[in-house]
């Protein structure tokens, strides 16, 4: 049989499948016709910077073929042996008990009569469902689409997401910049071109965007990064360790002390301000506040004034230095680069992480916000790029079958109960919980101020527990709660259904096999997240829409998510509503037909070429990010979902007074005695730092970054040829083991070795790990990646088990950001660690 | 006849893997006879990357070199092997016959650069081929210079003086790695880290205020340097010879000169040198 070349799409870039006989012999970055790109060039001093004609994709991709082959898959529907759905549970069993091979027809049988039976007791609200993020690509297929569907045809309970990557972005720099819409995240508009034409300086603070990729847009904005090193821009890294883009870009690097970040960024304002070196007309007529604001720095209000001397103190960074930093942001056109998306970063997820995020708006608007070289810009979004051709994304209700005006039939959930994802084990295991938020709370600010009980009055506690994927041992914080929760008998019933097998797969009494999207047709545009992070794409050298075609059936007995809920509605009597009479492949064309490709390419075409590029147009005018708003214009940038943008409030931000908020008018009116959250921003010594009590028996900080070699939990174990990338895991005595940076002086100290397995615990738990002696750490501080696929526990079934896989957020912390902030705080966390002897 | 190559500029390489991960899946699983056979799962890397790590907190480096088969003019692997097992075809590129290769285990040893790699299994030696069964279709370059984000890779052909690969390597003093070895690689670098001496001056009357501007002069090695502290009071002096001694000395007027020797053993951090006023 000759050999066959599909395009399809993953979550960090786009490829071209080889495939012969059946199988996969190779995925490339997409293969298009050079005649199709038509790149864009942006001029600065004299230079032309123009991206090459190709996708550059992110490394794990490069091993897709091996994940899907993996031994890791789940071939089968599986029932757990001890659980029977007519007789004993054993609850208490999971996480410990065997799975048997069961047929399709047994699986689906009990699924449905379980949904029937918790319905007809409880009511649908006793059924809770969740899923995991960015398992696959394709919006048809999306968890989004086909698992919210089908949830909502049940009338069940939602979880709500936590802003992980980003929580004090979202709970605090919202409140001083507005940018709700964007979740805290700044507009990316034409950032790369200012960067290049006017910068002079960027602060990468707690910013590691050579790893974190823009998120989904693989490897394209590592040429600009090369070009900015190239071109002389100077940089300056902000991060207790020495990151992959400060290895890359040879900046300097500043190191300090964990959940410190804030008292640095005080005292910058404090010289900024003794020293008359920040804006003061953009401060007097485009904020607001200042007067509260200044007096906390100075120390007129608490006795404290903020100076280099006193940060010193907090963050071991030498006061000279950070007198020296202020002086040249202030005297060069600087970017604050805050985050791979701008906002973001491990700063961010710490105890009271809300006041960096504040800090970090607040600092730059001081030095002019929006001005040219004066941005907020995380260097992974901003490319040229055309905003006119509309195609849906994930998260747009417009892009998924299950809200999308393209359904001729739209379920309905009329159950007003909500959990909390951080919570969901203690709603489970000791009701009621309350939290203030409505998650990704991109509507509104007051969104952010409502408040939650679970369980709600008149609905029912959960009682079935769907789960759709399962990485929350390595992702979210203090995870050992999560086996508790499963091993609880008040979860009559759990179903995961996954790609690969997961930590959580084997908590399940029935596990379902589905494929992956290169074993069923889909449609999705790279990079395009939509919604809360509209034009995402723009991290893209080249916008392109993939036509992601089935490339071989789906192996052994797996099935598409589509057939899987498929077949259980069918089972309910459902069918017809849940598929609107529509295949995956006719919902694709849908899509297509509901987007503006049409106007440009037509299906035939599309759908045998397999992708479109959507180059700038040549009248191409570029609209830097609130270039605008710092000169008083109308907003002009493409950013729909800014509600004031062509209203007669269209000069105005998403906050309250429409400026930049030195005192927040929101956080004044809903919180206005909050200590933990002040009006205006304070620096506030962690919960779990070097203040704590818990320091004299844990005395090392423990921070946990998104990995470089995965993304959260998807590829790492499922892709054994990143085993062999040593950043990733490292392989002794036949176990390829999670690394845990340590500086040489905290490892002689305890007579450890590169190389040797030790042991990092607290109270919390223990995780193994392979040492790595560093230099590239500071001295106190343990630097092991978030996001650990393998959980596995010395003792399966056992919450208290140490894991060797990993899964270091065992080890962080359940507390929150602060008491009316949900978000999580991983890099609160300290730890003791030492050699593992066995 | 031509010499296909390849040229690292290790300066853009950020270490994202991109090019051992390409190789890996060109070639693991799959044959490509009669020039190379499957890569096995283990114990291969066809690109290896070699991981750098440089000088001392807070002034660490961090530098990554890919290393293929250099594709060597005077390929010490194709005089180890018998029987013609390891050849040169006309385009240059250094072949090893996965037929004629088997039970030649010493190979692996005569190749310096460490780039051949033994398969237990099947009892033959394998390589990079610079995916010369992609170059026989008619593809530009092989895997790992087309997965390179940052165009830190340009492959072409070295004899041919207008190419870009050529261009380039003269416009970035490119040079073998290991010049030593004697190969006459047609794998090139450019970039390859040497050592480098740091410090940051502070003046012991004024500790709140970086030094800037003081002068820092390095001799030695028949050679001296003379650069002024940056704004931090950082100073740098990059690019030395290993196992050199070096003088350096700091001299501001109105403070007492201070004088140390260094060894280039290691990339060397002074850490903080504070002179004080006379």
């Amino acid at each position: 049989m000759t050999e066959q070349v599909f395009t399809n799409c993953t979550n960090a870039g786009p490829v071209s499948v080889y495939v012969k006989d059946g199988k996969v012999q190779r995925i490339r970055p997409l293969v298009a016709d050079e005649k199709d790109f038509k790149p864009w060039v942006i001029e600065a001093d004299g230079q032309k910077y123009s991206p090459k004609k190709k996708f550059n994709i992110a490394p794990y991709v490069h091993g897709e073929r091996r994940r899907l082959y993996s031994d890791e898959r789940i071939k089968y529907p599986m029932k757990r042996v001890d659980f029977d759905p007519d007789g004993e549970r054993n609850a208490q069993n999971r996480g410990k008990s065997a799975y048997e091979r069961i047929s399709w027809d047994e699986a689906i049988d009990i699924i449905a009569k379980e949904i029937t039976r918790v319905k007809d007791t409880y009511g649908g609200s006793a059924i809770s469902g969740m899923t995991s993020s960015h398992h696959n690509w394709g919006i048809v297929g999306y968890k989004m689409g086909p698992f919210a569907r089908f949830m909502n045809m049940l009338e069940f309970t939602p979880v709500l997401d936590n802003p992980d990557s980003w929580e004090g972005w979202h709970w605090g720099a919202t409140h001083t910049y507005g940018f709700y819409w964007r979740l805290g995240m700044p507009e990316p508009y034409d950032m790369l071109g200012d960067a290049l034409q006017n910068a002079e300086m960027i602060v990468f603070w707690s910013n590691d965007p050579d790893t974190t990729r823009g998120t989904y847009t693989g490897q394209d904005s590592a040429l600009w990064r090369t070009w900015l090193k190239e071109k002389g821009v100077k940089t300056i890294f902000i991060d207790p360790f020495h990151n992959y883009t400060a290895g890359a870009m040879e900046g300097k690097w500043l190191a300090p002390r964990i959940g410190t970040d804030t008292a640095m960024a005080m005292a910058i304002a404090h010289v900024w301000i003794t020293e008359d070196l920040y804006d003061k007309e953009y401060v007097k007529d485009r904020t607001i506040g200042f007067d509260e604001f200044k007096p906390y720095v100075l120390g007129e209000t608490d006795g404290v004034p903020k100076t280099p001397e006193w940060a010193e103190e907090e963050s071991g960074i030498k006061a000279r230095t950070i007198r020296t930093l202020a002086r040249e942001w202030a005297a060069k056109r600087t970017i604050l680069s805050g985050g791979s998306r701008g906002g973001e970063g491990g700063a961010c997820r710490t105890a009271f992480g809300t006041e960096w995020a504040r800090m970090m708006v607040l600092l730059q608007a001081m030095q002019g916000l929006g001005k040219p070289g004066r941005s907020i810009w995380g260097t992974t979004m901003g490319a040229p790029s055309d905003v006119d051709i509309w195609f849906p994304a994930y998260a747009d209700p417009e892009g998924r079958i299950a809200t999308s005006s393209v359904a001729g039939f739209l379920p309905f959930n009329p159950t007003k109960q909500r959990l909390w994802r951080l919570t969901l084990p203690d709603a489970v295991l000791n009701p009621p919980v309350s939290w203030y938020g409505e998650g990704f709370c991109g509507q509104s600010l007051d969104q952010q101020f409502i408040h939650f009980e679970y369980p709600m009055k008149g609905y029912s506690e959960i009682k079935m527990f769907y789960r759709y994927g399962g990485s929350f041992m390595g992702t979210l914080s203090d995870t050992s709660k999560w086996v508790r929760m499963y091993q609880s008998p008040k979860l009559e019933f759990v179903v995961n259904q996954d790609v690969w097998y997961n930590g959580e797969t084997r908590m399940a009494d029935i596990i379902l096999p589905a494929c992956t999207n290169f074993e069923r047709d889909d449609v999705g545009e790279w990079g395009a997240c939509g919604g809360y992070t509209c034009h995402a794409s723009s991290g893209s050298n080249f916008r392109i829409v993939v036509r992601q075609q089935k490339c071989l059936e789906p192996m052994w007995e797996s099935k598409s998510d589509y057939e899987i809920f498929t077949l259980i509605a069918d089972k309910l009597g459902r069918k017809e509503e849940f598929t609107d009479g529509k295949t995956e492949l006719e919902w694709v064309e849908t899509f297509f037909n509901h987007s503006d490709l049409p106007k440009v390419i037509d299906w035939e075409t599309f759908n045998k070429k397999g992708y479109h590029i959507i180059n700038i147009k040549e009248d191409y005018k570029p609209t830097p990010a609130l270039r605008w708003f710092a000169e008083g214009r109308d907003c002009d940038t493409p950013d729909p979902n800014n509600a004031k943008r062509g209203t007669d409030k269209a000069k105005e931000l998403g906050t309250y007074s429409g400026k930049i908020e030195f005192a927040s008018e929101s956080l004044r009116k809903h919180f206005p005695d909050d200590e933990e959250r002040p009006v205006s921003p304070h620096y506030i010594p962690s919960f779990e730092g070097h203040r704590s009590d818990s320091f004299k028996k844990y005395g090392l900080q423990l921070l946990s970054p998104h990995p470089r070699f995965s993304f959260h939990c998807h590829y790492d174990k499922h892709t054994d040829w990143l085993d062999d990338i040593p950043i990733h895991r490292i392989k002794k005595d036949g176990y390829a083991w999670w690394p845990a940076r340590i500086h040489p002086t905290d490892a002689s100290a305890r007579n450890i070795n590169n190389g040797d397995i030790v042991r990092l615990y607290n109270d919390r738990g223990g995780v193994l790990c392979c040492a790595v002696v560093t230099e590239r750490i500071k001295p106190g501080v343990i630097h092991s990646y978030a996001s650990s696929a393998k959980y596995d526990p010395l003792s399966p079934g056992n919450a208290d088990s140490v894991d060797r896989g990993g899964c270091v957020n065992i080890l962080t912390p359940s507390r929150m950001l602060s008491k009316n902030v949900p978000g999580m705080t991983p890099n609160s966390c300290l730890i003791e660690i030492e050699k593992w002897e066995g | 006849m031509a010499r296909k190559g390849i040229l690292i500029d290790v300066n853009r390489c950020t270490g994202c893997y991109n090019c051992f991960l390409a190789c890996r899946d060109e070639h693991f699983g799959n044959d490509y006879l009669p020039l190379s056979a499957a890569q096995p799962l283990n114990g291969q890397f066809w690109m290896q990357i070699k991981e750098i790590e440089r000088g001392k907190f807070p002034r660490p480096k961090l530098s990554y070199i890919p290393i293929p088969c250099m594709q060597c003019k005077d390929a010490p692997c194709i005089s180890a092997a018998t029987n013609g097992a390891i050849y040169k075809r006309d385009d240059g590129v250094v072949v090893i016959d996965p037929e004629k290769i088997k039970g030649q285990k010493d190979v692996v040893n005569a190749c310096p650069y460490r780039a051949i790699f033994w398969n237990e299994e099947k009892q033959i030696a394998q390589k990079c081929t610079l995916c010369a069964h992609r170059l026989d279709e008619g593809e530009k370059r092989p895997r790992c210079v087309e997965s390179c984000p940052t165009g830190a890779m340009y492959f072409g052909d070295l004899d041919d003086a207008t190419s870009e690969i050529a261009i380039k390597a003269k416009e970035l003093n490119a040079a073998a790695f290991h010049p030593e070895y004697s190969t006459d690689p047609s794998v090139l670098y450019a970039g390859i880290p040497k050592k480098f001496v740091a410090g940051e001056v502070v003046l012991a009357d004024n500790p709140g205020e970086c030094a800037q501007g003081v002068k820092v002069v390095l001799d030695g090695n028949g050679e001296k340097w003379q650069i002024l502290s940056d704004s931090y009071g950082d100073f740098e002096f990059e690019g030395l010879e290993k196992n050199t001694s070096y003088t350096l000395t700091v001299e501001k007027e109105g403070y007492a000169p201070y004088t140390t020797q260094i060894f280039t053993r290691t990339d060397v951090n002074l850490g903080e040198i504070v002179i004080s006023a006379l």
